[in-house]
């Protein structure tokens, strides 16, 4: 079985806004979501630069029993998810009827265990953690909280793949939907943004330390970028085939066409050209296309020296007679980690939404092999048919995801 | 901390926590249903005590507990075994 699998809602909590039109805006004008956070010297950080995010108030929103369970990133994954289905024009009496399941990208949640371990030490009592503890601590914090709020009765886990967590997510989603498994899938990725979930991150001298410019420290694929800005908050993708979503009405908003995945075999932390090419390659075979049909590439580029390097290569190797214009958001909204992947197809598709693309804010000067790339350090008007997306992680995970416009008649 | 000033407390915490209508917390309705809690509420009850009244509570405690009253009585005399111990 090969069914279309279409997104009919979006949903976003981020640096650059706290809904979909917040966010727009924010892209198109190339605003950065970057700051300092303070207090990050008294824990010994090398960088204070993080993604400013707002905590969400959920009290009078949803009831004490849903709310207790929540960590700060299922927190998040609750504002986009609410958002998502709004657009998807899927209520809960909807839902109760129908099978609708949730594969969402998450890596961690190092604040709640560090704070119950905290308690535990103090108290010398477990019980003293409270009931919501457990559904904070583990790592399908935002799937188990988030099916049990929105009443769903279909696939149910997170996805765990560092930095690309979010995108396999709705990679499998993808598959799950093209494959008759499943019709309708939440999809998305969250990210912590606090000190207790970055500091093995900073430890590793992978942060930049530009402190006197904030909103000038993220810059992928700059010649001067000196590290990534952490960052987080929670983007939602819903997911549903074709037939389901034109059944039910649904806004089709975009269709995903292609998904590619590798491993790259290696270093647990270095990128590998060859295995992000194999990835690429492995996304416009899925989905039937050529590098040249491809308009535009939202970048995995986190404005690390060597990873951004390494991915400038295997775009250019794949890309390069038709040379797509790339932009890598994180130049504005830092690195959104386990939520990336997600967070950049919510960006992408706004983009394509609304013709324009966003800057790659911050590109000055390239490098040897960004300079082959064509890259937007400028908001561009232009229509996008076709997009790609990239994601990488540790561990030498990569995922590329292709999505294609598409119209209610089409 | 005298009865008047325990009981105050207890229904300040209730409401602040379980959200509920200040009105329904009358000494003779059943806790279990005004408050609506299940298995792992009592778990948060037990953190909620130990927070303001320092000290801890043991789930058995809770069997002889039915009203607002009984959990009063205990808390009450909990507090007075700690003062006098």
């Amino acid at each position: 079985m090969n069914n279309r699998v279409v997104i009919t809602g979006l949903g976003i909590w981020s640096c650059l806004g706290k809904n979909l039109e917040e966010v727009k805006n924010s892209l198109y004008t190339g605003k950065s979501g970057i700051g300092i956070d303070k207090g990050r010297e008294s824990w010994g950080y090398r960088s204070l630069l993080t993604g400013i995010v707002e905590a969400p108030q959920l009290k009078g929103v949803i009831d004490r029993r849903a709310r207790v369970g929540l960590s700060e990133e299922a927190e998040y994954a609750y504002m986009a998810t609410a958002e998502a289905m709004k657009e998807a024009k899927m209520d809960l009496d909807w839902m109760e009827k129908n099978e609708v399941g949730i594969l969402y990208g998450n890596d961690s949640s190092a604040k709640a265990v560090s704070e119950a371990i905290d308690t535990i030490r103090e108290k010398k009592d477990t019980t003293l953690l409270g009931s919501g503890s457990i559904f904070q601590s583990m790592n399908c914090t935002v799937t188990m909280n988030l099916s049990t709020i929105f009443k769903l009765r279909g696939i149910n886990f997170t996805v765990s793949a560092a930095c690309a967590s979010g995108s396999h997510a709705i990679g499998l989603g993808y598959l799950m939907i093209k494959w008759g498994l499943q019709k309708h899938i939440i999809c998305g990725g969250a990210q912590e943004v606090n000190p207790f979930a970055f500091g093995s991150f900073d430890g590793l001298g992978a942060f930049s330390v530009r402190h006197n410019e904030p909103t000038k420290a993220s810059r992928p694929f700059d010649k001067d970028r000196d590290g990534l800005i952490p960052s987080g908050g929670a983007a939602t993708v819903i997911l549903e085939s074709y037939e389901s979503a034109i059944e039910r009405g649904a806004p089709i908003i975009a269709e995903v066409v292609g998904y590619g995945f590798s491993s790259n075999g290696q270093h647990i932390s270095n990128s590998s050209v060859e295995g992000q090419i194999r990835s690429l390659e492995m996304a416009l075979s899925d989905a039937k296309l050529t590098a040249a049909q491809i308009d535009y590439i939202n970048a995995h580029a986190t404005s690390t020296p060597g990873g951004d390097f390494a991915e400038a290569q295997a775009i250019d190797n794949v890309f390069a007679q038709s040379k797509p214009l790339v932009s890598s958001t994180k130049s504005m909204t830092g690195h959104e980690c386990w939520m990336a992947g997600a967070s950049e197809i919510v960006y992408s598709t706004l983009m394509m939404q609304n013709n324009f693309i966003a800057p790659n804010i911050n590109f000055e000067n390239p490098d040897e092999a960004s300079a082959k790339l064509n890259i937007a350090a400028r908001t561009c008007e232009k229509n996008i048919d076709l997009y790609l997306s990239n994601s990488f992680g540790f561990g030498g995970t990569n995922s590329s995801l292709i999505i294609k416009k598409i119209t209610n008649k089409q | 901390m005298t009865q008047e000033e325990i009981i105050s407390k207890i229904n300040e915490f209730l409401v602040e926590e379980f959200e509920v209508d200040s009105e329904k917390i009358v000494p003779t309705a059943n806790l279990r249903e005004t408050l609506n809690l299940d298995s792992l509420d009592y778990v948060d009850l037990v953190v909620i005590i130990e927070s303001n009244f320092g000290f801890k509570v043991v789930a058995e405690d809770f069997i002889g507990i039915h009203t607002f009253q009984n959990f009063y009585d205990y808390v009450n005399r909990k507090v007075g075994e700690k003062v006098n111990a």
